[in-house]
């Protein structure tokens, strides 16, 4: 299949189209804005639906309604508009309903800025809204990791009955990259016989109540028991994690997304100097996964674990609690939208390896 | 022996929740005989509020949503976007559609949302246990405004049916209110309106119904029902404010 090159938003709004996505809706932020505008004008042409919300509240509450009646359906934003729709994604994930949200990071707290960013980390992978739940978090880290994902994202979401977060940053939406697009003209339907369709009084089909609201102790508890009983499914068998160049190296790099490209850049450069250093990529950042890290570090070679990111050191206490303190560990990265250098990051592990 | 009179079937056997004289009981009883009666309950989804109707769901025997607090008409839009060629109707309190959900019923009768917006006006939130509504009269004393809304304060009253019904997407807007049987009977008839709107595919439909609530207005269900007469049409007068 001939690669194409296209900009990670558009690309990820193709996607999403050929894993059988027939409903968006979405409010405009920066940077993202790619995925509405080529959703606007592809949903209407494969006999979809796009609707530009007047909120990102109204948003996601439309792909509460959506999803509820059965539809394959996602929402895209960035950090300030994710902030907005996490009533709607804590009440998705207690309605136990499938669907994608696009998280395009970009520097925060508050308005922050609109360059690429990792801030959202804690946000996405901690639950984001209130109660106890979780989404499943997939960060791909370059545009064709995007495309290939968002297919098993739909599928994770429909199989699960839960809502998966695309957790990627600025850079992945506007930057371009060739890309092999999968050509899925007839996308799988899963059977939802749980969705609001029509009810027959006496028929098969049982009578939707897509709800959220469980007034009794015991019957909240019933339904934390079953959400229990699928995380634990999702943590036995949906872990998605790359490990690059671990075998006997002496240092493991820890890092997601665009920031993990940057680290095999780091990787070839100590390489260079005699070096061998490792990176542990997770796919997953919920279901984390902590063995994948804990067997890279705890290998006899390993001296050191230098975790990066665009964050204030979020994923690193993920990290740390997979080390559980069998090697030193080390944090390198800002708040903000600073992206390191290949160079300082290789630097970094000439000095913990001087130290 | 003939039947003159039988409960409609769109409603469950679930014993309502509400307080004695509550008007809930009352609309969602019109409400299921407008569905039953137009023939379309097995295409039929209600979306409930947050609010004392926060237990619709137990009562319409249709397919339901229990939405966020204010987010009933972005439910009901991603239903309706999924399934055009099925009914689907929203069952909102004060607090609900005035107050935290402004934006989304505004916006849903801007685009035309072929959805039909049962809306309960009582001057007070009642779940929460009577604080002040954005309906709430000048002076009436709610457990936020314990001395009576001030007007120079916190504003006056929200007129939802004449706002909505300046709203190009909005096909039928009324106000109705439950106080005498001439008004049941003319309020029955305004929903059976607005589901006919949406069925016509004409655009929005909204009925403002005026209820009481004898538990959070400190008043016996008689007197309810002649505070209601004498303070809240008044200023919430009744009708038809537009039909396309």
């Amino acid at each position: 299949m001939a690669l194409k090159l296209m900009k990670g938003c558009e690309a990820i709004a193709e996607a999403a189209i050929q894993a059988g996505c027939r409903y968006f809706f979405g409010y405009p932020i920066t940077p993202q804005n790619d995925i509405p505008e080529y959703m606007s004008l592809r949903l209407p042409q494969v006999g979809g639906c796009f609707l530009q919300a007047e909120s990102e509240l109204a948003a996601i509450n439309m792909v509460y309604g959506a999803s509820g009646a059965g539809a394959r359906v996602m929402t895209s934003s960035s950090s300030p508009g994710i902030s907005l729709k996490q009533e709607g994604i804590s009440t998705i994930a207690a309605a136990e309903l499938p669907c994608v949200i696009v998280n395009m990071m970009r520097g925060g707290p508050g308005l922050g800025n609109i360059q690429a960013s990792q801030g959202d980390y804690f946000q996405a992978v901690k639950g984001g809204g209130h109660g106890d739940y979780h989404p499943i978090v997939i960060a791909p880290s370059s545009i064709q990791e995007t495309v290939n994902m968002m297919g098993k994202a739909f599928d994770l979401a429909d199989d699960y009955r839960i809502p998966v977060i695309i957790l990627a940053d600025g850079l992945i939406g506007q930057m371009m990259e060739p890309v092999e697009m999968p050509n899925n003209p007839d996308p799988v339907k899963k059977d939802k016989p749980w969705a609001a369709t029509g009810y027959v009084p006496g028929g098969k089909k049982q009578r939707a109540i897509i709800n959220s609201l469980y007034i009794e102790t015991e019957d909240l508890d019933v339904l934390h028991t079953r959400l229990s009983a699928t995380y634990d499914r999702i943590q036995a068998n949906e872990i998605m994690v790359e490990t690059y160049n671990t075998e006997g190296a002496e240092f493991i790099l820890c890092a997601y997304g665009t920031v993990a490209r940057v680290c095999k850049a780091a990787v070839r450069i100590c390489a260079e100097q005699g070096v061998k250093v490792g990176l542990v990529r997770p796919i997953t950042l919920w279901p984390f996964p902590t063995e994948a890290v804990h067997n890279a570090v705890a290998q006899e070679s390993v001296k050191g674990v230098l975790t990066v990111e665009v964050s204030d050191g979020q994923m690193y206490e993920d990290i740390r609690l997979a080390v559980n303190g069998c090697k030193p560990t080390e944090f390198m990265g800002k708040a903000g939208s600073a992206i390191p250098a290949a160079e300082d990051i290789a630097e970094r592990i000439m000095n913990m390896r001087r130290a | 022996m003939a039947t003159i009179f039988k409960r409609t079937s769109v409603l469950t056997n679930a014993p309502f929740h509400y307080c004695p004289g509550c008007g809930h009981g009352i609309v969602h009883r019109m409400v299921a005989e407008v569905i039953e009666e137009l023939g379309i309950r097995e295409k039929t989804a209600g979306v409930a509020p947050v609010g004392c109707a926060v237990f619709a769901y137990n009562y319409f025997d249709v397919d339901m949503y229990e939405a966020a607090h204010g987010r009933a008409p972005a439910v009901a839009t991603g239903y309706k976007r999924v399934h055009p060629e099925n009914v689907c109707f929203t069952y909102q309190g004060d607090g609900d559609l005035a107050s935290i959900g402004t934006a989304e019923i505004v916006h849903a009768a801007h685009r035309g949302e072929k959805i039909t917006t049962i809306f309960i006006n009582n001057a007070i939130y009642g779940m929460t246990g009577g604080q002040m509504a954005p309906t709430t009269l000048v002076g009436q004393k709610t457990t936020t405004s314990p001395l009576g809304r001030d007007k120079d304060h916190c504003g006056e009253p929200i007129r939802m049916a004449e706002m909505l019904a300046t709203i190009n997407g909005s096909a039928f807007i009324a106000r109705t209110a439950l106080n005498n049987t001439a008004n049941l009977v003319k309020t029955k008839a305004a929903i059976k309106k607005a589901f006919q709107a949406q069925l016509d595919g004409k655009g929005f439909s909204m009925v403002e119904i005026l209820s009481p609530c004898p538990t959070n207005w400190g008043k016996s269900p008689a007197e309810a029902m002649d505070w209601l007469a004498e303070n809240m049409i008044p200023y919430y007068p009744l009708g038809i404010m537009k039909e396309v």
